[in-house]
């Protein structure tokens, strides 16, 4: 668009040509100084910022590279009174736990934001929004203490079928962080869609596609790695969630997923797998360091440095992986 | 199948067949807009409009800003209906069909009229190649040879096939603006509509991409119907074959061009055109 990019011709002459506007006083070098304190005010908040996240990861350095090593990553925790031993099920139960969370957040919080963006109305939009915002607001554990309730504390009957045992599991720490995923997932997804231009949309309807395939194809697709970015972000803060589990996941010290016997007995296996308690990272973090043995002090830090390191190449590697399109969508009618 | 457009080189007949209807050759008027009024608020944007479009030729919309002219353009194919609260009275035929009947699904009116907008918007992740099939492949069109002669036909009607044939590939986005505008028509005439709506579609051009826009409607109109939005009088001299002239809502004068220009019948359309106002 020339008319965008041309400067705009009168705008410039009238700043010149009357000077009488701008009363040229000796306040010349005031101003600069409140320049100059205002940049150093913001610098400094910023580094405030930063800092925490410098303390926090150049500490867990400090106190958990030491006892970090292949073994550490591979193995199971050593029996109780013996040294050594790993968190490799609590690596793997940390992955399992935020899948299922995913599979259930993930599609409810993006395909929420697509009803709200694409069709709901204005009263009914604002209603939800203020309902996620407020679920947002919600402390983990209370999500904790939801999931507790609806599978630990009592079975689940579904027409006098008796569908699920009460009891932790690897099931019920996946639902508590599933609550914790949905609003996130809800918000930032709307804010990415509302991103995307009418035009779009606008396009696509007079070619005759009919709305869901719009949503769907257009406007979700463009907006895509922007949707990416907000789910992995939030995947990334579930991910270190303790207060949660500890009702619903419960922790083990053993695999959760056992398999034996011949591959038809996988299906089972995998249920009861899910029904079993279920070790991560948090978790595991949690009892270590609440433990009178310096050992498990020792696994506590470096267990909590492998989280921070996860969440973190999480985080980077997305942002890295998504930067482009964001910018895309934001820059380009 | 009717014969293809003599625009730039020889194009093979479509010969597979798909859901979506050719041009028709109809003498009939393509629209017939009896009394149509149209509401956002208590005011009403377009106010009474009776008027009858020419098929296989170019209607051009003029009048001062704010006039009314996108509103009634995008009734024509209910685009209207996308603002919440947007109503509208009165009866538009297609051909002969209501465009408002309740059994009507709108959907199926914006397959039969195609729209071009002011600002170019190619699908920002679709190729050149995606952004023309579009239309085609999300209406369930799967056929691959039968897509890539779609695409070749339309991105020749358009006079673009020889500047992307090349890099079919490349992102929509990746072309200049007049190129863009132009993928957009392409995009639009690949489902065969019967008419195009345009509002104001070489606004937002430098005066050369606006003159190939303006052959290529010139071009267009062996084989559609178009209506379009101008500002710019003179290019409405140019391709419209009959000029409707809005002020406040209300059709004021519809006249072929030469005639409109040269010796309107309204007070109003000659202050508009001799430029004492809009
Ligand atoms: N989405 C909308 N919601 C409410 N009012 C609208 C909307 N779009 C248009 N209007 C009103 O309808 C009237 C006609 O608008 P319209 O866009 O059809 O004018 P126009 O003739 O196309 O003007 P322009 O030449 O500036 O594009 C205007 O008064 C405008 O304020
Ligand atoms: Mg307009």
């Amino acid at each position: 668009m020339p008319a965008a990019t041309l400067p705009p011709a009168n705008a410039v002459s009238r700043e010149t040509s009357s000077p009488a506007a701008v009363p040229r006083d000796n306040r010349h070098g005031w101003r600069k100084g409140k320049s100059t304190l205002a940049s150093g005010v913001s610098l400094a908040c910023a580094l405030i910022v930063i800092t925490p996240l410098g303390f926090v990861l150049g500490y867990l350095i400090l106190k958990g590279a030491s006892s970090l090593n292949l073994a550490f990553f591979f193995n199971l925790p050593a029996p109780v009174g013996e040294t050594g031993g790993g968190v490799a099920n609590a690596n793997v139960g940390t992955f399992v736990v935020i899948a299922i969370a995913s599979v259930i957040g993930v599609p409810v919080g993006i395909f929420g934001a697509i009803y709200l963006t694409e069709y709901g109305g204005r009263r009914f939009n604002s209603v939800v929004r203020l309902g996620a915002d407020i679920l947002n607001g919600v402390p983990s554990i209370v999500w904790g203490i939801v999931a507790y309730a609806l599978l630990v504390n009592h079975d689940v009957v579904l027409f006098g079928h008796t569908i699920w045992h009460k009891g932790f599991s690897t099931l019920a720490g996946g639902v508590a962080l599933a609550f914790i995923l949905i609003p996130m997932v809800l918000r930032t997804t709307e804010e990415v869609l509302l991103l995307v231009p009418n035009g779009y949309r606008e396009a696509a309807t007079a070619l005759g596609i009919n709305r869901w395939r719009i949503c769907v194809q257009i406007v979700a697709k463009t907006a895509l790695k922007g949707i990416v970015t907000g789910v992995m972000l939030a995947v990334a803060r579930i991910a270190g969630e303790t207060a949660p589990l500890l009702f619903t996941a419960l922790g083990n010290r053993f695999w959760s997923f056992q398999f034996h016997g011949p591959i038809t007995a996988l299906p089972g296996e995998f249920a009861q797998g899910f029904a079993q308690p279920i070790a991560a990272l948090p978790l595991q973090i949690f009892s270590y360091a609440i433990s009178p043995y310096d050992d498990w002090h020792r696994q506590a830090w470096a267990a909590a440095l492998v989280l921070i390191l996860l969440v973190l190449s999480l985080n980077v590697g997305l942002r890295y992986l998504t930067r482009d399109r964001v910018v895309r969508v934001m820059t380009k009618p | 199948m009717e014969p293809s457009p003599a625009t730039t080189a020889p194009v093979s007949t479509v010969t597979a067949t798909s859901a979506i209807p050719a041009p028709v050759q109809d003498t009939r008027p393509a629209f017939d807009a009896q009394n149509v009024s149209i509401f956002y608020t208590q005011k009403p944007a377009v106010d009474g409009v009776t008027l009858q479009v020419p098929s296989r030729s170019v209607t051009a919309i003029i009048g001062p800003s704010g006039c009314g002219k996108s509103t009634f353009l995008r009734c024509l194919n209910r685009m209207h209906e996308l603002v919440p609260g947007a109503r509208m009275t009165g009866t538009i035929r297609l051909y002969g069909d209501d465009l408002y009947a309740p059994e009507i699904d709108p959907t199926v009116v914006r397959r039969r009229v195609g729209m071009v907008f002011q600002k170019s918007n190619p699908f920002p992740t679709m190729s050149i190649a995606e952004n023309v099939t579009v239309g085609l492949r999300l209406n369930g069109v799967r056929d691959r040879a039968f897509l890539r002669e779609r695409m070749e036909q339309a991105l020749r009607m358009s006079a673009l096939w020889d500047e992307v044939k090349n890099d079919l590939n490349r992102p929509g986005i990746s072309l200049s603006g007049g190129q863009q505008q132009r993928l957009c028509i392409a995009r639009a005439v690949a489902v065969q509509p019967e008419v195009l709506l345009m509002d104001e579609p070489a606004s937002a051009l430098d005066p050369i991409a606006t003159s190939k826009v303006e052959e290529l409607i010139n071009d267009l109109k062996k084989n559609y119907t178009i209506v379009i939005v101008t500002h710019n009088m003179q290019q409405a001299t140019r391709v419209a074959d009959q000029t409707a002239f809005f002020y406040l809502g209300k059709l004021i004068e519809f006249a072929p061009t030469r005639e409109l220009f040269n010796n309107p019948r309204q007070p109003q359309t000659e202050a508009y055109i001799t430029g004492r106002f809009g």
